[in-house]
């Protein structure tokens, strides 16, 4: 944590009492905006900016060796860093955790969704296969980053066009296809982080509301139906939750579902 | 949902044969192993001691430091001795999951260390390690405001169920599997570890909190008990 113990006091004492420094309702969204190209050699690539926050994700296809353990599949790969253009609070160095959590917690929203339909990727069984690399950085952080970049990614993966193949094999960047990355259409996996300061939760920190939280759970889910499935949790931080938390998340992260699905459907 | 049958036939919220034993590593001044059937951790505990380097050095309370590991032979496919970022992800939630019953202001300047290995992983490594390493703390005479109990709830297709093994880890039909890994505060509601792989409804997730205060309760009688044997040898 590096903001003040004042501002600590106050957010909190603030947010106990349901409100924000920003005056928004502890559930509520910063304005969402998704544009897509950041570069011409990925083969998707997509910006959104969640308030002052702005996360860029690029779709790379590489062809390679299928897994041991999944010969009839495609690979996935997510990675990304926090580059230190990004925050005063990033040094250059050996990742810290924050940084190996990031792509690990878009990496399990995205793979355990299965949005991706990885046994359309083998080119030979056993043999070759495309990998669907994602890279997902932060350009500013002002909080909930890891929304941010699961929504970059996903932006990212819809508007992904897969590389030619040379006559020798080898993927053609140059020459690319009008087939998209084969998705499962109907699946659009979203990540949700709630955020704990005193006895309040709330969604979509600023950085110094992300500093202050004294533990966070994020979840992947995606709809199917009328039903809302979790695809991925995982909570971050030394304070725990209770069981009423849990059960009032559960419901809460449904209806944010909703609303950031709602405000993004017509750009995804 | 009750005509389920689960690859080993056990009842849905009926754990594996668990195994608890503090003393497990002299050296340390805490250590315990603890076993769900065929996964088995160890896990001993060093200090409080100094921290150093010295900048590291928390003025105001203890570090608890865990490093958590599969050892080269506990799984099928060999794993490359040293950490990989899911192991590193893994001691971090368990840090989290036990400093809330440490009373680390009382240590300032310190680190604690816990080493957890898996010596035999047939999933819920994790909540094995968890529960060895509150034991080791405990054993070590650490003041704490209880102990921390983990196990992992998860699904089979519609199905909630305690305590998955591999094979179950690895179930396709329907829904498939979900591996819903939890831990808390004995005897309390609060939650010190949530994570999630998988594919569960929201509705369910109040169910899956219940079998766990029910199956944390049986682990918690298993670690007491080793405590208390310990104790008197």
């Amino acid at each position: 944590m590096d903001i003040s113990k004042n501002t600590f006091e106050a957010m909190k004492t603030l947010v106990e009492q349901g409100k924000r420094f920003d005056g928004r309702a502890l559930t509520e969204y910063r304005a969402v905006e998704i544009s897509y190209d950041v570069s011409k050699a990925a083969e998707g690539s997509a910006r959104v900016r969640m308030g002052k926050t702005e996360v860029i994700a690029g779709v790379k296809l590489t062809l390679d060796k299928p897994y041991p353990d999944s010969p009839e599949k495609g690979n996935l790969l997510v990675s990304g860093d926090l580059l230190p253009l990004a925050s005063p609070r990033y040094e250059v160095g050996p990742p810290k955790f924050d940084a190996i959590e990031l792509p690990r917690l878009v990496d399990r929203v995205i793979r355990e969704s299965h949005v991706i339909e990885l046994d359309k990727l083998v080119v030979k069984a056993g043999e070759k296969v495309w990998t669907v690399i994602i890279d997902v950085y932060p350009l500013n952080d002002d909080g909930n980053l890891v929304d941010a970049a699961v929504l970059a990614a996903i932006a990212a993966l819809k508007q992904a066009k897969m590389p030619g193949v040379t006559e020798a094999g080898f993927p053609d960047y140059k020459h690319r296809t009008k087939q998209a990355v084969p998705l499962a259409k109907e699946l659009v996996p979203l990540s949700v982080t709630l955020f704990k300061l005193g006895n309040a939760l709330f969604i979509d920190p600023t950085r110094e509301e992300a500093e202050a939280a004294e533990v966070k759970c994020n979840f992947g889910l995606t709809k199917q139906g009328k039903k809302h499935m979790i695809h991925s949790a995982q909570k971050t931080g030394a304070k725990p939750f209770t069981q009423k938390e849990l059960e009032t998340a559960a419901i809460l992260i449904g209806e944010k579902y909703d609303e950031l699905y709602d405000k993004l459907k017509k750009v995804l | 949902m009750a005509s389920f049958k689960r690859s080993d036939g056990r009842k849905v919220n009926e754990l594996r044969p668990m195994t608890a034993k503090v003393g497990v590593v002299p050296n340390a001044d805490g250590s315990a192993l603890f076993a769900f059937g065929d996964t088995i951790a160890i896990a001993a505990v060093y200090g409080p001691r100094l921290l150093h380097p010295q900048h590291m050095q928390d003025p105001k309370q203890a570090t608890l430091r865990v490093n958590y590991d599969l050892l080269s032979f506990s799984v099928y496919d060999r794993k490359k001795p040293g950490p990989s970022r899911r192991s590193q992800e893994i001691s971090k939630m368990t840090e989290y999951a036990l400093s809330p019953v440490l009373d680390l202001k009382e240590f300032p300047s310190t680190v604690i260390d816990v080493q957890i290995y898996i010596l035999q992983a047939d999933a819920g490594t994790r909540t094995a390690g968890i529960n060895a390493a509150s034991m080791a703390l405990a054993h070590a005479g650490l003041p704490m405001k209880n102990l921390v109990c983990s196990v992992a709830i998860g699904k089979q297709d519609t199905t909630v169920v305690a305590d998955l093994t591999k094979e179950e880890e690895d179930f396709h039909e329907g829904e498939g599997a979900t591996d819903f890994p939890l831990a808390k505060i004995a005897n309390s509601d609060q939650f010190t570890l949530v994570q999630l792989d998988g594919n569960i409804a929201t509705e369910l997730v109040a169910e899956v909190l219940e079998m766990a205060n029910e199956t944390c309760a049986e682990v918690y009688e298993v670690q007491k008990k080793a405590l208390k044997a310990g104790a008197t040898q």
